[in-house]
């Protein structure tokens, strides 16, 4: 039995590793990669999971260039591994650093750099995708430019993605000089990220809890960094785990207790504004050093709700805050980011200008699922859209509407490839299950 | 000083871990043997991107004993000197061997016979060179014969037997043999079995094996807590036995 990192939906059949030969085989196939998506996207059921970790084999590097060849099942941090001595540092990073390049490439994954440089997708200069048909492709901006433009922020749907090549960027130190301010209100938050425009990092920890006025008092950590300009260039230390700067309350995740976490976190830092100069691993990925942390939510698991509202759409971020600490279902790790204008490459890729919210929510069933729906009706106003890689319950009519693109992304979809996420948000119903009275009848009923 | 290491079986998950985790380290030289040239090629190229300083294939396949002969020869014309020899190629077989005369030996053969061929093959360069690492991936399921795999058992009991002997016989020569008994790793090996919480990766056992190496030990369970489970398994008396599954 295996899960994605939600750990909502449990899967019983055996993945397969990856071998050349393996979409020969009948029936319905999809790539995974390290399974660090929240929801479906990384699941099939029924159908062969092909796991690509075993695929993990580093094909060129050129230290001058920057230029970095490997195989889909390449995990980011063996990257930095060897890169970071060399002076080069990933483009874009996520949260945690045990993401895979296939899976990297298929979210269009962002980071704190968003705002500056764009996603993942933005720094591959080529990749070599597998089809059913037997045939390895490759595409870049240049070459079958569609379907490269369909397979970042693919889904893993166009194929597999067997290698690609990224462009690293130089650094002159591992250290990261990084500021956190402290910000009560989101007018505050909109001020300090209209100063950090020229921050090379830039994020914001929320607190979603705390109300003051009925409504929800946001405020936070804004946190902010650049790469150091000088200083030695050591990678992280593998095997070795920090301890985390907070204590998670291993039992009982409820509003009093993720309340009292919340405001410990904030008063945290005593003074307005804070420097440190610190390593990146800490810097960019604080919840490596505890593995498996998604246990803390329990054996029902959780689900990470992550929008993204469009410029000029505050009032509706202020609503949504206000929903989320009325609900009183919030729980750390609340992050507030700005995307900036670049626009993504992906047909489906999930950045777009304006601010992007996420948040975690222990499966508390009906009741998530239903405050889930009324942050939908909030985005749904002002054009906003959800992050697949993070989903297990959007409806197929918000996933169409959210990304119009996805007619013209049918045609380079893989014939023999599919996901539990792409059945649902196309409409597929399960056989067994009576169909519901509106059009698209998966909406959180495949629970 | 460039050492150097020659696998057998180099494309298996647990080798691979090693060998990356060697090559980040220290200088190697890595001699790479395995039956198909591409994933061998592609091994190939990662380690000396990983960090070897030079990496070189040889195709051909171990599995079977009579080749052992030609397979010491073609791996001494490229080395002099070895300073880890890593034997790692094995196969879990089909239940079904059980009553397949001609599936049983070639289990033997893959598991067993042709290991300890290769081990015979290489012993006069390290008595000659009065120095080295031979490193060898038995399993905890030669530790007792147990109805659901006995075959592949056997051979592996056999094998940890005759590294026993051959450690035995190396101690004079200063040379060290490991065996390594690993417990339930996820590899494609295991691929389709179900999986829980016994269960470990290659990555997390490689530094084990490594330090066992660097620390001339003899036997090393991993990870360490199949030693308990293994000495369990060995004390149940046999009415109890009997009537597991195991
Ligand atoms: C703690 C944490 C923090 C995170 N922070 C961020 C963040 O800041 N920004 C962000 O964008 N995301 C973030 N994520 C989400 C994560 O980056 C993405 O879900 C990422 O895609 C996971 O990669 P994976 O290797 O685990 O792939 P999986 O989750 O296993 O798969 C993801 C998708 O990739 C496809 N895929 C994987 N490998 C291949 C391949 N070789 N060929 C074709 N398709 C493939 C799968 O089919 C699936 O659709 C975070 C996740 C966690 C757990
Ligand atoms: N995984 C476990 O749980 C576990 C437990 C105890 C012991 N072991 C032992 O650990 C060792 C490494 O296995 P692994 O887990 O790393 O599995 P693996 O990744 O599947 O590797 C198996 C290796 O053996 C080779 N091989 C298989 N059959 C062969 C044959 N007939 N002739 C020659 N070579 C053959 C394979 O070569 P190709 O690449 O060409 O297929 C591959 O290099 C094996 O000796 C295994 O018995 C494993």
């Amino acid at each position: 039995m295996w899960t994605s990192w939600g750990k909502i939906q449990h899967i019983d059949l055996p993945k397969v590793p990856f071998s050349p030969s393996v979409l020969n085989s009948s029936g319905d196939h999809l790539a995974i990669g390290n399974l660090r998506s929240y929801g479906d996207s990384c699941l099939i059921n029924p159908g062969t999971a092909i796991s690509m970790l075993n695929y993990d084999f580093f094909l060129e590097w050129n230290s001058q260039s920057g230029r970095l060849r490997v195989c889909g099942g390449v995990l980011l941090a063996d990257i930095l591994q060897r890169c970071v001595p060399d002076g080069w540092f990933l483009p874009v990073v996520p949260g945690t650093k045990f993401v895979t390049v296939g899976g990297a490439i298929a979210n269009d994954i962002h980071g704190k750099n968003q705002h500056k440089v764009g996603n993942f997708g933005h720094f591959v200069l080529e990749l070599e995708l597998l089809r059913s048909d037997g045939e390895a492709i490759k595409c870049s901006p240049n070459q079958n430019a569609s379907l490269f433009y369909a397979t970042i922020g693919g889904l893993g749907l166009t194929g597999i993605i067997l290698n690609a090549c990224v462009q690293m960027i130089p650094i002159r130190s591992s250290m990261i000089d990084t500021e956190i301010v402290r910000f009560n209100g989101l007018h505050e938050f909109f001020e300090l990220s209209a100063n950090s425009l020229n921050d090379d990092y830039s994020v914001a920890w929320i607190d979603c809890v705390t109300q003051s006025h009925g409504r929800a008092q946001a405020r936070g950590h804004y946190i902010r960094g650049r790469h150091a300009q000088s200083g030695t260039l050591v990678s992280h230390s593998i095997g070795h785990r920090r301890n985390v700067p907070f204590e998670f309350p291993g039992f009982m995740l409820n509003r009093a207790t993720i309340g009292f976490f919340n405001t410990v976190y904030y008063h945290r830092q005593f003074f307005k504004k804070r420097s440190l100069t610190q390593h990146y691993d800490p810097f960019f990925y604080p919840l490596d050093s505890v593995l498996n942390w998604n246990r803390i939510y329990g054996k029902r698991g959780l689900y990470q709700y992550q929008c993204v509202i469009p410029l000029g759409g505050r009032k509706a971020l202020q609503e949504i805050l206000d929903c989320i600490s009325v609900s009183g279902q919030a729980s750390f790790l609340s992050v507030l980011k700005t995307f900036g204008t670049i626009p993504s490459l992906g047909m489906l890729s999930f950045p777009t200008e304006g601010i992007t919210l996420c948040l975690d929510f222990a499966n508390r069933g009906q009741s998530t699922l239903a405050l889930f729906d009324r942050l939908d009706d909030i985005l749904r106003q002002v054009g906003g859209r959800l992050y697949p890689a993070k989903d297990s319950r959007m409806s197929s009519l918000d996933f169409k509407t959210g990304y119009p693109q996805w007619q013209s992304f049918l045609q380079y979809k893989d014939p023999s490839i599919t996901s539990c996420f792409w059945k649902r948000v196309m409409g597929y119903t399960p056989p067994k299950m009576k169909p519901g009275p509106d059009a698209f009848p998966n909406r959180s009923g495949h629970l | 000083m460039i050492k150097t290491v020659v696998v057998m079986g180099a494309t298996s998950a647990i080798a691979t871990a090693i060998l990356r985790q060697l090559v980040g380290a220290d200088a190697y030289r890595v001699v790479l043997l395995g039956r198909r040239p591409e994933p061998l090629q592609l091994l190939k190229q990662d380690l000396l991107i990983r960090g070897a300083k030079i990496a070189e294939m040889i195709v051909s396949d171990m599995g079977d004993s009579r080749g052992a002969g030609l397979i010491v020869q073609e791996v001494l014309s490229h080395v002099t000197t070895i300073d880890i020899l890593l034997i790692s190629y094995g196969e879990l077989g089909h239940i079904d061997a059980r009553t397949n005369a001609r599936e049983t030996d070639r289990l033997l053969q893959v598991n067993f016979t042709s290991t300890a061929a290769l081990l015979s093959g290489f012993l006069p360069l390290f008595e000659n060179q009065r120095h080295g690492h031979i490193v060898v991936i038995s399993s905890v399921a030669g530790d007792r014969g147990r109805q659901s795999n006995y075959i592949y058992g056997a051979a592996k009991g056999g094998l940890s037997v005759f590294l026993e002997g051959l450690r035995h016989h190396c101690f004079r020569f200063g040379v060290h043999v490991l065996t390594v008994k690993p417990g339930f790793i996820s590899t494609p090996m295991t691929a389709h079995l179900p999986k829980g919480v016994l269960w470990s990766t290659p990555e997390a056992i490689a530094p084990l094996i490594i330090n066992a190496i660097f620390s001339n030990q003899s036997e090393i369970y991993v990870p360490g807590f199949w030693r308990w489970i293994m000495g369990g398994v060995r004390l149940l008396p046999e009415w109890l036995f009997h009537r597991s599954r195991l």
